[in-house]
């Protein structure tokens, strides 16, 4: 909105680099400043944002991309299925910046941000638990809202709705 | 009916689900667990000193497990606040250990909420947090308004109304805040004024939203309707009954030894460790950290009001009770300046694809007839995108994060739940108090169950 570029910057010989932080790609979305870490780098960015002053891990979640196969999410960044998103928090600066971190199916696992911050780690068992995303290094990683034996992870998009029969609709059948 | 989970074979999008092989939640025997886990049990927040975090695991040599005891406390204990369940391990009455186990109310409302509409979101998201709806609503229908970019075009009597509301809810929920805490350190009495005066908020409620819970009211766009007839009296009313109120529990509680003596020092937490946990609301500020969205980041018209953020100084459980006290009072403030302000207009957005058209314009008119079909039966498509928004609840910050494929459904939508941060802090603060002080501490950080498990 405030960098809209001015009248003849297409004519210029370069185009400028694209925007990044900690040698991640930078974008915006809403006004809102995400990077995009890859998983390798994921922890190193993260130790550097709370360096940066970024003190508080307000919340960390992840989204199950699988029926947006093909979705646009960064200059340079395959979209995977699953993203881990950490929004962090600089209270002094008043500042917020969010991580999106892609994820394969075949190795869904990134590492634990509990040893920098601590208050992860019900969010990354939560995010295990729903989503059966591991995260390494973490010192606990169990269930925590579903019970200890249930079969699966209930926010994969692969997971099944259930349904509770309903009287007087057209799928209904007595008896059930 | 069982949920229905489809064979690798039937179906090619179809992760293989292993059968459930999870360790147990439970607080396990200190033979069988690591260093690192013995650590988080005992509470240990990391960034301190390595000679602090030795202390710390430093814990009664006992190989035999026969010197502490391993009780469970809740989950249907009257002090948990619903379903809260927390193992301690106990040397005499000293607490060792402690682990929450949550997930007794967990209903799946995140996936729920990816069925649902946008419009209809509200009364999915209204139920995490019951004791402050309104604010669930809020921040549901702000990031909403977000990825939509209609944020700023929404109508100024609407957002007053918003604040008015957001308001209220804060005292009612203190006012209950006040009243559990009141029954679980033992002032019965209490329990039954912080209940009456919760009421009279309620009361108002029912008359604006039609219900005294779950409202549904502040939507995408907007609020649902105008305030009634009579509204600005029954606001001077509640400012006029509330105040001597609270007179009355400073001269029951605030002064009184016994009250002082079972909250003063007990959970005490640091600056260093609440942000490191986490912890936002009245628990970030009872160390002295002044940090309230309302003030730091504001939304709706906050800056142009004018209020103080309380502040604790030790980071214990009196300053916590001290500090939702006295946000009851700032509250009441705010809630003055808004009856001054409050604007004529509309109370939702004029914006047809969002806004569905009053029931008048149905009679006359096809198109609105044909808006109205369509937003109530596929709702109104976001476009493609991903927002976080974070408001002040009463327990802190309370945070909506959607993603949107471009339909009328979120693709995701995450509550950050500031009770589920919150409670984290527990072994935190009850470690090496008395078991006694665990009902004060677990009072102190106020969780709403509702939220944590969601």
């Amino acid at each position: 909105m405030t960098d809209a570029p001015a009248p003849g910057a297409a004519e210029a010989p370069a185009p400028p680099p694209p925007p990044s932080r900690h040698g991640c790609p930078l974008t915006e979305s809403c006004g809102q400043q995400v990077i995009h870490p890859s998983r390798a780098q994921y922890v190193t960015v993260v130790k550097a944002l709370l360096d940066d002053g970024f003190e508080t891990c307000s919340d960390l979640t992840a989204v199950d991309y699988l029926r947006m196969p093909g979705r646009v999410v960064a200059p340079g960044i395959a979209p995977e299925r699953f993203e881990v998103v950490v929004n962090l928090l600089s209270m002094a600066n008043r500042q917020r910046i969010r991580l999106r971190v892609q994820v394969p199916e075949a190795e869904a696992s990134v590492a634990s941000l509990f040893d920098l911050y601590p208050g992860t780690e019900a969010m990354e068992r939560e995010v295990y638990d729903l989503f059966g995303i591991t995260f390494d290094g973490h010192p606990d990683l169990t269930r925590i809202l579903m019970p200890e034996d249930w079969d699966g992870h209930p926010l994969r998009k692969d997971y099944a709705v259930g349904t509770v029969p309903v009287q007087f609709s057209p799928n209904f059948r007595s008896g059930q | 009916m069982s949920v229905d989970v489809s064979t690798p074979a039937s179906s090619d999008i179809v992760s293989v689900i292993r059968a459930g092989s999870d360790p147990a939640q439970e607080l396990r025997p200190r033979s069988e667990l690591t260093a690192r886990e013995l650590l988080r049990n005992s509470g240990a927040v990391l960034r301190m000193s390595e000679a602090e975090a030795a202390k710390l695991g430093d814990l009664p040599a006992d190989p035999d497990e026969d010197q502490t005891m391993v009780i469970n406390m809740g989950p249907q204990h009257p002090s948990t606040h619903g379903v809260l369940r927390l193992m301690l391990e106990l040397k005499g009455e000293e607490v060792l250990r402690c682990k929450p186990i949550i997930g007794y109310l967990h209903t799946g409302m995140e996936k729920t909420g990816e069925q649902l509409t946008y419009l209809q979101g509200g009364t999915n998201v209204t139920r995490m947090d019951y004791v402050s709806p309104l604010n669930n609503e809020l921040v549901f229908s702000m990031a909403t308004e977000k990825l939509l970019g209609i944020d700023g075009d929404i109508p100024e009597r609407a957002t007053w109304m918003r604040m008015l509301l957001s308001e209220l809810n804060r005292m009612s929920s203190h006012l209950l805040f006040l009243a559990t805490n009141g029954m679980d350190i033992g002032a019965v009495g209490m329990m039954i004024y912080g209940w009456r005066e919760r009421e009279e908020v309620l009361r108002f409620f029912q008359k604006v939203t039609g219900l005294r819970m779950n409202h549904n009211f502040i939507r995408p766009g907007g609020v649902a309707a105008d305030l009634p007839p009579g509204w600005r009296d029954d606001v001077l009313r509640l400012l006029d009954l509330i105040p001597p109120r609270l007179d009355e529990y400073d001269q029951l509680l605030t002064g009184q030894p016994i009250w002082r003596e079972r909250l003063q020092g007990v959970g005490v937490i640091t600056a260093q460790e609440a942000q490191a946990l986490g912890a936002t609301g009245p628990i970030m500020r009872s160390t002295g950290t002044p940090w309230d969205l309302r003030r730091d980041m504001p939304y709706l018209r906050y800056p142009e009001v004018d209020f103080d953020v309380i502040v604790g100084s030790y980071g214990d459980a009196f300053d916590r009770y001290a500090i939702r006290l006295n946000e009851v009072r700032e509250s009441m403030r705010i809630v003055r300046q808004i009856l001054e302000r409050m604007p004529a207009g509309d109370v939702r957005i004029q914006n047809k694809k969002v806004t569905p058209p009053p029931r008048a314009r149905i009679d006359e008119s096809m198109e609105a007839l044909i808006h109205h079909f369509k937003i109530f039966t596929e709702g109104f498509k976001v476009p493609e995108g991903e927002v976080y928004v974070a408001i002040e609840s009463p327990r802190g910050e309370i945070g909506c994060y959607i993603a949107s494929d471009g339909s009328a459904t979120p693709y995701r939508m995450h509550v950050r739940a500031p009770s589920f941060v919150n409670i984290q802090c527990l072994p935190h603060m009850l470690r090496g108090g008395l078991v006694a002080d665990a009902i004060a501490v677990i009072s102190s950080v106020d969780p709403v169950l509702g939220e944590v498990d969601r």
